[in-house]
């Protein structure tokens, strides 16, 4: 990756946090820290790996993301309308009443949503099923999901990944947003989670681990995945919830709280200077 | 009827499956570690590939089906009914029913008769928690023929549906050359004015014998079939409320949630004045036991059918005035 690319690609993901940002503030709620940790990889997704048309959200050739971690909606609906899937002035109507725009994806009214989530634990099954199919199908087309680290508490999760293992699903990335937080408080005071790369390894995925807010490391990675054969992928992505807002890095009170006028203007106006200083590079 | 043939529906699913994949493509199977129980394996044995064991994980299979769907192909998810309603409901509600995706649930080992595994596999829930799922079509056919129809009239269905098969044999009634399914229509079987018994799966063989000593005690009963619990046949509920004033609902399912509840609420958003009982398992668990002795002890037989008739009619008739 070019450093020209590189920069543009962090000015992407500036305006996909000031989407988070808008649309959040708009619903008056919504779960800003999990998608502003996942700001970049929602955007290295929509904006470099997939290979998909938003003039054609349905296109039967199109690569198909499911948000396992539901909630990070905003993070989502933010990179899509960034890409033009739908307007950038309609993120602020998020969970408003008649929106298209639900609190957690709903692939029947937003385009560009593959699959409908909001329940921990499911998209991920889910996006074993694409997999299958598509592979049955010999589709070059791939899959990806992404789960929070928090919703590997879930058991299903690991129902779905022991499935995609037996079936030899090549063509399946799962992504782990690694912020080390959820709600109660860090992964490990919760619940712990032990070694997520060595529990996905032995369940029998082909991992990488990485620094999720580095777009040259994530080109490595999902580069290095899509050579994988007979197993599914798995990227294990260190971040920091709340990333990129100042007052929200790694505050578990930021999972799901929306910023109030000044916490949303003074948000804003730390997204907008980090914005210029990449457009002065 | 002891000398009409019987067959588990069950079986009926696996045959049905078999004969549908070699007329269509898109149809894929999946299985919790149950082929051989749910006789998935028999479509298994036709068409290897397209039969996919999720192992001992309901919940997860109902996802991968969810997701099958999204790729154009017709997935058949089976397990037993406890499992595939009940373990994994909000799987069903989120994943299938909510974004309303094209996947047929086929749930074998409904209800009670599904006999000494004891009530920890007696699923007599299953009715009420499908049913409370906006879209979702609902259904339990009452012999090996209408099984059949069913599952080809779910494939034909764009739309999650879910099917109640049973372990335990049920005489064959209907005609298999003259038979036709719809889904959402009731079936009346025998005509009938003095009371009208609504049943489906097991119970309508029941219902039919009852109505048999009902005749011959002077009563005439209409007995209706009622594969489809949702969308509810109205109509036919309305026209027998009417026409009979009397009804009397069988099921294989708790008197909570099912098909004797669905026929109430239709009864009173109308207001008509017919009397109601319910035959079905009264809000308790089950117990082991062979399945004939299970169904007679919980009365879902054509004796306590009989006997709950006979109570409606010495019961006082309050005329609205
Ligand atoms: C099955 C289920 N249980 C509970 C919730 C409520 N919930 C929403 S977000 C969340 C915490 C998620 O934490 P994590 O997966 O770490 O996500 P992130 O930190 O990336 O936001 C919970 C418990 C849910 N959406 N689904």
């Amino acid at each position: 990756m070019t450093k020209e690319e590189e920069i543009t690609l962090r000015k992407t993901a500036c305006k996909v946090r000031i989407g988070v940002l808008t649309a959040t503030h708009g619903a008056k709620a919504g779960h800003p820290g999990g998608s502003l940790s996942a700001a970049d990889v929602f955007t290295y997704l929509y904006f470099k790996e997939l290979n998909i048309d938003p003039q054609n959200p349905k296109w039967e050739g199109r690569d198909r993301f499911v948000l396992s971690k539901g909630h990070t909606a905003p993070g989502l609906y933010a990179a899509l309308a960034y890409r033009g899937f739908f307007p950038v002035d309609d993120l602020p109507t998020l969970r408003h009443i008649d929106s298209y725009l639900q609190g957690h994806p709903n692939m029947d009214t937003v385009p560009g949503v593959d699959m409908s989530t909001g329940s921990l634990g499911q998209g991920v099954s889910c996006a074993c099923g694409m997999a299958l199919g598509l592979k049955k199908q010999g589709s070059a087309a791939r899959v990806y999901t992404l789960l929070g680290d928090g919703e590997l508490q879930e058991g299903q999760v690991w129902e779905a990944l022991m499935f995609a293992a037996h079936y030899r699903l090549d063509n399946l990335c799962v992504i782990i947003d690694h912020n080390g937080l959820q709600i109660d408080g860090p992964n490990e005071k919760v619940m712990g989670l032990g070694s997520i790369p060595d529990k996905l390894q032995a369940f029998g995925l082909n991992v990488f681990q990485i620094d999720g807010h580095d777009f040259q490391a994530m080109e490595k990675a999902f580069g290095a995945a899509r050579q994988v054969k007979s197993k599914p992928s798995a990227i294990v992505l260190e971040t920091t919830k709340g990333k990129g807002v100042s007052y929200m890095e790694g505050q578990v009170g930021w999972h799901g709280k929306a910023p109030n006028d000044e916490e949303y203007t003074r948000g804003m106006a730390e997204l907008s200077a980090q914005l210029a200083e990449l457009e002065a590079v | 009827m002891a000398d009409v043939k019987k067959v588990a529906t069950r079986q009926s699913y696996g045959e049905a499956l078999k004969e549908l994949g070699a007329l269509h493509n898109d149809i894929v199977v999946l299985d919790a570690d149950l082929a051989n129980a749910t006789k998935t394996e028999i479509f298994k044995k036709a068409f290897p590939d397209r039969h996919f064991d999720c192992g001992i994980a309901e919940s997860d299979m109902m996802c991968v089906a969810a997701g099958l769907a999204t790729t154009g192909y017709v997935p058949f998810a089976s397990s037993f009914a406890m499992f595939a309603a009940g373990r994994a409901f909000e799987q069903v509600r989120n994943s299938i029913g909510y974004p309303h995706l094209n996947v047929k649930i086929g749930a074998t080992h409904g209800g009670i008769s599904v006999g000494e595994d004891g009530a920890s596999h007696q699923c007599c829930e299953d009715f009420a928690l499908m049913r409370s799922i906006p879209g979702m079509v609902v259904m339990s056919p009452a012999d090996d023929v209408e099984a059949k129809a069913m599952v080809n009239a779910a494939y034909e269905h764009d739309g999650p549906v879910y099917m109640r098969f049973s372990r335990y044999g049920a005489p064959v009634i209907h005609d298999a050359d003259s038979f036709a399914f719809e889904i959402g229509k009731g079936e009346v079987l025998w005509e009938g004015t003095d009371v009208a018994l609504i049943a489906n799966g097991l119970l309508v063989a029941e219902t039919l014998e009852a109505a048999d000593i009902l005749a011959q005690q002077g009563i005439s009963a209409r007995v209706i079939n009622m594969a489809t619990i949702k969308p509810l046949d109205e109509e036919l509920v309305l026209k027998a409320a009417r026409e009979c004033g009397k009804i009397v609902t069988c099921e294989e399912h708790s008197i909570i949630g099912g098909l004797g509840e669905a026929v109430c609420a239709v009864i009173a958003k109308h207001g008509l004045p017919c009397s109601v009982e319910r035959v079905g398992v009264n809000d308790e668990f089950g117990h082991s036991g062979s399945a004939g002795e299970l169904l007679r002890q919980f009365g879902l037989c054509a004796g306590h059918i009989l006997e709950t008739v006979l109570h409606l009619f010495r019961q006082p008739i309050y005329k609205i005035t």
